[in-house]
C-alpha cells in the first residue's frame, strides 16, 4: 500500500541527487508542487526525463537542478520558447544541460516498454529525421515476421516518477480523469512513484474515463491542494493561461527568473 | 507584425495573418479527421469546424478526439478540449492506436523552417546541433504526424528566414531530396499536399515534388512571394489569385480570437 505522506517527507525519500526523475502530466495535471519542492531541497545532477518539458522542467532547469534532459518537446505551449532551457543549451547556464532527443510517439513508447517489462519498443516514426544521427538511441530494427524496417526505442525506466492526480483514498489508491496523458505508464515503469493529490478522501466515487492506480503500485501518495497550479486538475481548477504568458518575461532574464524562484519557491516554503 | 498585415491588399479590412488563416481553413474537408498542432493550425481547424466543416474530427495529441471547443485553446490540453471530445484517450494510445496506422486525414503542422521539398525544422537554428544558435521546442509529435496521416497541411509566415534552400535540421520529412524518396523511407503518408503562407499557396509540383506557387492572396504579387524566398522559387504557368476572406469567415475568426486571451471556464 502506498504510504500517505507529507510533500517534504516524499521529496526526501524518494528523490535522490543523480537520479533519473520523470515528472509526467501532458498539459494537464503537471506536478509543479513537487518540482517546486525538489528545487527547494537542493536536488543536483538529474536526469530529468518528461515528455513535453514546459515551464516545470525551464524552473528545475534554471535552479540547476539537472544534469541532463530527456525529452520530445520543450516550449511553452501556445506561448513560445523556454528560455532557462534555451540559456541553458545555448550558454551553459547555469550550468551544461546534456539533451537526449525524441518524438513524442517514441518517449510515448519507450514508457509502454518500461511498464511492461520489455526492454525495447518498436514503432512506426523518426524514419528520414536528423533525430537518430543525434540521438544513439533510436535504432533501426529489423521484423523477424515482414522483414520491414522499424524503428526500435528503449525502455524508459526512472528511478522515480512524480505525477498529480486529482484524488486518493487512504490507502493510496490513486484516482484521475481528464486529459490522463502518460501519467499510468510512467509510475509503472519507474521503480518508486510519488503521486501528489488535490484531496485524499474515504472512497473514490467513479467518474467517466478515469484512470485508477491501485495504492500497491504506489510508493507513497502527498496530499497538495492546488500542487499542480498553473497547470490544473479537471474538475478541481482550470490552467492559469496568464501564468503561462507571464511566464516568457520572468524567465527571460536570469536575474528575473532568480527574483521569482527565491519569491515562489525558496521563501514559499514547503506545501505541507 | 504590422508590416506583414500591411502586405494585404491596402484598402483590405483585414490582415496577411488572418488572410493566411482563412485560406488554410479553407484547405480542411467536411466529414475528415484532422490532427491539429497548437497555435495557426489550431485557429484555423477551429474556424474550418465553425464555417464550412461542421463534421471536421479535431484530434489533439493530448489524447482529445473530436474535440469541439467554443473557444480556443492556449494549449493542446486546456480542458475545454477534454469538456468537448467524443473521447478522452492516453497519450500512447493517440500515437499508436489513431495517427500509427494511417486512421488520420491530415495533418496540421506549423514549421520553423521549411525547404523547398517542404521537409521541416523545429529543433535547431544555426551552428550546430550540439551548439546551436537558436534552441527551438523540438519534434513533439510533428515527425510522426508527417509520416503518417494521409496528406499534411503547412501554414506557416513566409519570409527568408523561414523558407530555406535547406533546414538546419529534418524534424519532419516531407518528400526529402525529391521524387520517390518517401517511398524509400517507408513513410505512408502521402506527405505535404499544400503550404499555406501569408503571401499565397505553395504546392508540390506533380513531378519534381518542389513546392511551387500556385495562389497568390489577393493584393500580393509574385515577385513579393519569390523576394520571400529562399530557393528560386518555381511559380506554376496557371497561377490564380485567391478569393479575400468572406465577411462571414472573419466574424467567425476574430470571435475565435477574442476567445483566446480568457482560457477560463465562463
Amino acid at each position: 500500500m502506498a504510504k500517505l505522506v507529507s510533500l517534504a517527507d516524499g521529496v526526501a525519500h524518494l528523490v535522490h541527487d543523480g537520479d533519473v526523475v520523470a515528472l509526467e502530466g501532458f498539459t494537464h495535471l503537471i506536478p509543479f508542487a513537487a518540482g517546486h519542492e525538489i528545487i527547494r531541497q537542493g536536488r543536483q545532477d538529474l536526469t530529468l526525463v518528461r515528455m513535453t518539458p514546459d515551464v516545470i522542467y525551464d524552473q528545475l532547469i534554471g535552479a540547476g537542478c539537472a544534469r541532463r534532459l530527456v525529452f520530445s518537446w520543450g516550449g511553452n505551449p501556445g506561448v513560445g520558447s523556454l528560455h532557462r532551457f534555451r540559456d541553458a543549451v545555448q550558454h551553459a547556464w547555469p550550468r551544461p544541460l546534456e539533451l537526449e532527443e525524441h518524438s513524442h510517439a517514441g518517449m510515448a513508447n519507450r514508457y509502454v516498454a518500461g511498464a511492461s517489462g520489455l526492454p525495447f519498443a518498436v514503432l512506426r516514426g523518426y524514419t528520414g529525421t536528423d533525430l537518430p544521427r543525434h540521438t544513439p538511441n533510436i535504432r533501426p530494427i529489423t521484423c523477424p515476421f515482414t522483414g520491414e524496417t522499424l524503428t526500435a526505442v528503449p525502455a524508459l525506466r526512472p528511478d522515480v516518477t512524480v505525477v498529480h492526480a486529482q484524488r486518493a483514498d487512504r490507502n493510496g489508491n490513486v484516482q484521475m480523469w481528464g486529459i490522463t496523458g502518460v501519467q499510468k505508464e510512467a509510475v509503472l515503469a519507474a521503480h518508486r512513484s510519488l503521486v501528489t493529490v488535490e484531496e485524499i478522501v474515504d472512497e473514490l466515487a467513479p467518474v467517466p474515463g478515469q484512470v485508477v492506480l491501485p495504492g500497491w503500485a504506489v510508493t507513497a501518495v502527498a496530499e497538495v491542494p492546488g500542487g499542480a497550479h498553473p497547470s490544473y486538475a479537471h474538475g478541481y481548477s482550470v490552467r492559469d493561461n496568464d501564468f503561462y504568458r507571464d511566464w516568457d518575461a520572468v524567465s527571460r532574464h536570469r536575474d528575473t527568473f532568480r527574483a521569482w524562484l527565491d519569491e515562489h519557491v525558496h521563501k514559499a516554503g514547503a506545501t505541507t | 507584425m504590422s508590416q506583414r498585415s500591411e502586405r494585404g491588399n491596402a484598402v483590405a479590412d483585414w490582415t496577411a495573418d488572418e488572410m493566411m488563416t482563412v485560406a488554410a481553413a479553407r484547405q480542411l474537408r467536411d466529414d475528415t479527421a484532422c490532427f491539429v498542432g497548437i497555435g495557426l493550425p489550431s485557429t484555423a481547424a477551429n474556424l474550418a469546424r465553425t464555417t464550412h466543416a461542421p463534421n471536421l474530427v479535431l484530434i489533439y495529441e493530448s489524447g482529445c478526439l473530436g474535440a469541439k471547443p467554443d473557444r480556443l485553446p492556449l494549449s493542446i490540453g486546456d480542458g475545454v478540449l477534454a469538456d468537448t471530445a467524443d473521447a478522452v484517450v492516453s497519450v500512447p494510445e493517440v500515437f499508436n492506436y489513431w495517427l500509427q496506422p494511417g486512421r488520420i486525414d491530415v495533418g496540421f503542422l506549423g514549421a520553423a523552417q521549411i525547404d523547398r521539398y517542404g521537409n521541416i525544422n523545429t529543433t535547431v537554428v544555426g551552428g550546430d546541433y550540439d551548439a546551436p544558435m537558436v534552441r527551438l521546442p523540438g519534434a513533439g509529435g510533428a515527425p510522426e504526424i508527417a509520416a503518417s496521416c494521409r496528406e499534411v497541411v503547412v501554414i506557416v509566415r513566409q519570409d527568408l528566414r523561414t523558407f530555406t534552400e535547406r533546414v538546419d535540421f529534418v524534424t519532419s520529412v516531407g518528400y526529402g531530396a525529391g521524387p520517390g524518396d518517401r517511398e524509400r523511407l517507408g513513410l505512408r503518408g502521402g506527405g505535404p499536399r499544400v503550404v499555406i503562407t501569408d503571401l499565397g499557396v505553395l504546392e508540390p509540383d506533380p513531378l519534381t515534388c518542389e513546392l511551387t506557387l500556385t495562389r497568390l492572396h489577393p493584393g500580393v504579387t509574385r515577385e513579393q512571394a519569390r523576394a520571400a524566398t529562399g530557393w528560386d522559387l518555381a511559380v506554376a504557368e496557371g497561377l490564380t489569385t485567391g478569393e479575400p476572406p468572406t465577411a462571414a469567415e472573419l466574424t467567425v475568426l476574430r470571435a475565435l480570437e477574442a476567445t483566446k486571451s480568457d482560457g477560463r471556464l465562463p
